[in-house]
């Protein structure tokens, strides 16, 4: 296979992904409201209770609202990560994942494409959302909105790879619930998502330490500072060699002779 | 060449070489077993398919005619044995091996949101195709399975019978030497499966389509097919309809599955 076969393939995938992403409108609706009801609701409500002091890498004090914002973008790629696999569980059972699996490219090129799918879609979310945002009153520098992309690239790839390492685990559909209720929602809400970890700390000194192992803090922060024009380089470090792991993890699970799909074996 | 549950007893000199194998079977299967949590599925299973022949699959339920296809399309890798399709080892050569075999799946896999189009133009490119190549042999494959004016269609639009139509035109868009097939008439009319059973003896026919059709339908089997029979992960018998009726002294197809399976005929 050429280079240029390669390429047909990645736009084969991540057309179809964004394809079936325009006919699943309430999909896209879904996956907007949930950032901007806590955006609209729970950050105007909890706006005094939650007060953020001036912390980096913003250069003054802040409202709640504008502190909120990177992390709602981290749950919209979490949620759409998690989306994405939950669509492999549905496809491995209805057979779809199969025709994927049985074209003539390496399967770990063909996963990386189908990540890198979910992760344009999950993208054009995030921009939506973010402009959304933009004419609620929070602006970030124009640049920022630029230089945030390789940082949603890198966050996508993780939480899409931990849903695919997932997927290859799960079974049966019925069981996903136990993946929103043992994974989402812990790495959500045990991130710097909503709260400072300085803040968490004050309150809880094993949960702050909790949250600063949390791979998905450490995406939100890379998301956070480069959305102001800044370089966490600790997070950053920290999200891409999460992702190298998790993808390297998610390849092997797939991999008919050593990951998941071998150790299931091939009963009728 | 019946086997009837035993080896077939053979001299060296009927044995093929592995490398004469290799040249002349599209599809080449020696000695493939695979077990699952100890219970083995398939126990020493070979056999061969050539260019333009048409292999029926028989098999009541249960019999290892699907984990044979997700070992044959590399969906669980085979420990024991080897595949080598077109001469490329499945193990070592995957990506050649699957660019020579389309594949019909038991399930339905076309996505019902997209069109007819779409769909195939998605295939296209996980064969890494053009766009505009990939529509060129859509129209040519869907012309062929009398389908050309539903490209434009949503798959959900469609009857059962179309949606397997398409899905062939699918496994044949990159002009595969090898198609499998694992029982797609599953669900169809009676009308809608004889349909798909001559197109596909004919596409076999006209375009040299090596074919691996799994089912557990008589009925299906024409009388110029080679009936391999499957039962409880090992082959039973295999040969044209004809051998394999004379050698298990049985008045038709269905009668030598019965004796062979101990099975009811579907």
């Amino acid at each position: 296979m050429s280079l240029v076969a390669y390429a047909h393939c990645l736009r084969g995938v991540v057309g179809r992904e964004l394809l079936r992403f325009v006919h699943q409108r309430s999909r896209f609706v879904a996956a907007l409201v949930r950032p901007l009801v806590w955006l609209f609701v729970f950050a105007a409500g909890f706006r005094m209770a939650l007060g953020v002091a001036m912390t980096e890498p913003y250069q003054t004090y802040i409202l709640y609202e504008v502190y909120i914002v990177p992390g709602l973008v981290g749950m919209i790629q979490l949620f759409n990560g998690m989306q994405s696999s939950l669509s492999m569980v549905y496809d491995r059972e209805m057979g779809s994942m199969r025709v994927l699996l049985v074209s003539p490219f390496p399967r770990w090129y063909l996963l990386i494409c189908k990540l890198l799918a979910g992760t344009m879609v999950a993208i054009v979310q995030v921009y939506v959302f973010l402009a959304i945002a933009y004419l609620y009153g929070v602006q970030a520098p124009l640049m920022g909105y630029v230089l945030i992309l390789p940082a949603l690239i890198v966050t996508g790839f993780m939480v899409g790879a931990l849903g695919m390492l997932l997927s290859s685990f799960v079974r049966q559909l019925e069981n996903f619930a136990g993946i929103m209720n043992f994974v989402i929602f812990p790495m959500f809400f045990l991130s710097s998502a909503l709260y400072p970890l300085w803040r968490i700390r004050e309150g809880s000194y094993l949960v702050y330490q909790v949250a600063a192992l949390n791979p998905f803090t450490h995406a939100v922060e890379m998301i956070r500072f480069t959305m102001y024009e800044q370089l966490n380089v600790s997070a950053t470090l920290v999200a891409l060699a999460t992702t190298a792991v998790l993808l390297g993890l998610a390849i092997l699970a797939y991999n008919p002779a050593r990951g998941m799909a071998a150790r299931k074996g091939g009963g009728e | 060449m019946i086997h009837e549950n035993s080896e077939t007893p053979s001299t060296a000199s009927d044995v093929p070489t592995a490398g004469e194998r290799q040249e002349s079977a599209v599809l080449d299967v020696q000695d493939l077993s695979f077990s699952y949590s100890g219970r083995p599925i398939l126990e020493s299973v070979s056999f061969e398919l050539k260019a333009g022949e048409c292999a029926v699959l028989l098999g009541p339920n249960g019999a290892g005619k699907s984990t044979l296809f997700s070992l044959i399309t590399r969906l669980y890798d085979h420990r024991q044995g080897t595949i080598h399709v077109g001469g490329h080892d499945l193990r070592r050569e995957s990506v050649q091996a699957h660019a020579q075999m389309g594949v019909v799946f038991q399930q339905p896999t076309l996505d019902q949101d997209l069109t007819v189009a779409q769909n195939l133009a998605y295939h296209g490119a996980l064969h890494g195709m053009t766009p505009g190549e990939a529509r060129r042999r859509a129209a040519q494959q869907l012309t062929r399975l009398d389908m050309q004016d539903s490209l434009r269609l949503r798959v959900r639009h469609l009857s059962g019978g179309q949606r397997r139509r398409v899905e062939i035109a699918r496994g044949l868009l990159h002009e595969p030497r090898l198609l499998l097939l694992d029982e797609p008439t599953v669900g169809l009319d009676i009308t809608s499966r004889r349909t798909l059973v001559e197109h596909v003896h004919r596409l076999s026919r006209e375009q040299g389509v090596a074919v691996l059709w799994a089912t557990h339908l008589i009925d299906e089997v024409y009388p110029e097919d080679r009936v391999i029979v499957l039962d409880h992960g090992q082959i039973c018998a295999d040969g044209s309809v004809a051998d394999v009726m004379v050698q298990t002294r049985s008045e038709s197809i269905g009668d030598a599955f019965n004796r062979l399976t101990d099975g009811e005929v579907s």
